[in-house]
């Protein structure tokens, strides 16, 4: 089966990174295909950019994502581009300090984290990026919190490893606590 | 002889192409890169300044692509085993210099990652346009070798075997890589470096007094010498002579140009490249190249659902062109499908290598995108009516 991924945000979140530790952790550690793209020009330099990431277990053939089930949003303006192009039975992931969600669409499953007021609160809002990885970790399970780990481990330079380690393990539980709420909500 | 332990990358990692293309270069040997960074092959550029330093090796950032490219001419004949890297606009600008490469019989490699054109076109997206460009962009007879690698993994091996093929025939060898594959990110495996097999410079033996820089055996190509050892030799741009000076005959001309084509085409079948899948007992088979090739496969899997008989088959090496390979099939099948992002550029070679015996469907893309796999899906069934 194929996995249509979109993160998505303003150029400079780290939006690019958290796409290539999602396709690294998939591809070296998680042992299944992952083909990532990206934008580039413009719009990877401060307004909207995102960053594709198709996961399979078989081999890759067309490149792009078409329809994705999950997309990751980290800003308003990345949320209005991309999110009509959710799938109607997808999962959406928003920083809920910085997207205000509009009207619902279909069946779409929405999970919220505060991802950069929770780095600055670690006193480094670049690891934002890296408390929405976490987060996506635990709520979609796309990739093993294992293999994430070490993908995260060897993207990033050897002074910064523990910081990013952490900020993965903050969204991580923060996503395991938020699944278990809407596990309860259902009963 | 093997590649050096120091260069080679070894492990697995997750690479773009352009990045995979420049780590294949330092696996060959590559010591000299000169180039005009351009969208989308900078990072193959970045790449190699970045690691240059570590391992050895100079990358100069040059005033535009005419300069880069004589600057690999040069760095060829002064020993180095050399690159450059660009884009379209690039490209025509190196145009008049791969002759020269040609010409001189420097060994070296261009990169060109495809955008969509012409002129500076779409620096951000991709295109397979300047195909019949990299076999006739420069003026005058010559040959030369072009590949064309369809993910980041093949853009490794494939820009080793580029300075392979370089140092066998002495020619430029050109890697055209597309946006689509260049700065797509997928897992690459890099051996060890003893299973990678590099191709040595053919210097010569012969002594000064008895070395001619441009006489040949069997094979046609000559042997270099080392830049330094004190063979005072001359090398031009014009026709020339064994010794290497200008010769203004038609005699001298036709030995030389006949000898820059034959020494390629006499060889053709030692540089036949593709991959092939059921084309055994096809019906149709879909020819493509680069990130077109990778979109064919859906259609193609979806025909064979339907009963279709179809084939695969996959220019690696795009330059000679296969066209023993097309004949023979052109024979047995009802039609050929091209799948390319132009308008019809290597579609040209598989029409002229059927020799009229059989159909040939283009499905063609403007670029910027890649193609819809439906489209070729309707092509294919065409084709086998």
């Amino acid at each position: 089966m194929m996995t249509e991924i979109r993160i998505s945000g303003y150029g400079g979140q780290g939006i690019i990174r958290c796409g290539y530790i999602i396709g690294k952790a998939t591809s070296l550690y998680d042992n299944k295909y992952a083909t990532l793209t990206q934008s580039f020009g413009p719009e990877a330099r401060g307004s909207a950019c995102s960053a594709q990431v198709l996961v399979s277990e078989d081999k890759i053939l067309y490149p792009y994502v078409t329809l994705p089930h999950i997309l990751v949003a980290m800003s308003q303006e990345a949320y209005t581009k991309f999110s009509p192009n959710l799938d109607l039975n997808g999962i959406l992931i928003i920083d809920d300090d910085l997207v205000t969600l509009q009207e619902a669409r279909g069946n779409i499953k929405t999970y919220a984290i505060p991802s950069t007021r929770l780095a600055e609160e670690m006193g480094a809002k670049i690891v934002a990026n890296i408390v929405m990885l976490g987060f996506f970790t635990a709520i979609t399970g796309v990739i093993t919190p294992e293999a994430a780990k070490k993908a995260v481990s060897d993207s990033v330079p050897q002074r910064l490893v523990d910081l990013n380690l952490r900020a993965f393990e903050k969204g991580f539980k923060f996503g395991q606590e938020v699944k278990e709420v809407s596990k309860v909500e259902k009963v | 002889m093997k590649a050096d332990p120091k260069r080679v990358l070894t492990g697995a990692h997750y690479l773009d192409g352009d990045h995979a293309a420049a780590e294949g270069a330092l696996a060959a040997g590559c010591t000299f890169v000169a180039g005009y960074p351009i969208t989308p092959s900078t990072e193959v550029v970045e790449r190699m300044a970045e690691r240059f330093p570590r391992v050895g090796g100079v990358f100069i950032q040059m005033e535009d692509e005419l300069g880069s490219m004589a600057a690999v001419v040069g760095a060829a004949w002064g020993g180095s085993k050399a690159m450059t890297v660009t884009s379209g606009p690039g490209f025509s600008l190196m145009m008049e210099n791969i002759g020269l490469a040609c010409m001189m019989e420097a060994p070296c490699v261009v990169v060109n990652v495809q955008r969509g054109g012409p002129s500076t076109g779409l620096p951000t997206l991709p295109g397979q346009a300047d195909m019949m460009q990299a076999k006739w962009g420069s003026h005058g007879d010559y040959e030369l070798i072009a590949l064309s690698p369809n993910s980041p993994q093949e853009c490794f091996w494939a820009t080793i075997k580029a300075f392979n093929l370089s140092e066998r025939f002495r020619v430029p060898v050109l890697v055209m890589m597309d946006e689509c594959v260049g700065h797509m990110t997928e897992k690459v495996v890099i051996p060890e470096a003893d299973q990678i097999e590099l191709y040595p410079r053919r210097y010569t033996k012969l002594s000064p007094e008895e070395y001619l820089p441009f006489k040949t055996g069997k094979d046609l190509v000559p042997e270099m010498i080392k830049a330094g050892d004190g063979y005072k030799i001359h090398v031009t741009g014009l026709t020339h002579d064994e010794r290497g000076y200008p010769v203004m005959t038609w005699e001298a001309q036709e030995k030389l140009v006949r000898r820059l084509i034959e020494k390629i085409r006499l060889f053709k079948d030692e540089l036949v490249d593709v991959e092939e899948e059921q084309t055994d007992n096809a019906d149709v088979v879909v020819v493509s190249y680069g990130i077109s090739s990778r979109v064919s496969i859906p259609a193609i899997q979806k025909a064979r659902k339907e009963g279709i008989k179809v084939g695969y088959l996959r220019l690696i090496i795009a330059w000679p062109f296969p066209e023993k390979k097309i004949y023979e099939l052109a024979q047995k099948i009802k039609g050929f499908v091209v799948v390319e992002m132009n308008y019809g550029q290597m579609v040209l070679e598989v029409e002229r290598a059927t020799k009229g015996k059989t159909k040939t469907i283009l499905v063609p893309h403007g670029g910027g995108w890649v193609h819809e796999p439906e489209d070729i899906y309707k092509a294919i069934k065409e084709a086998a009516k």
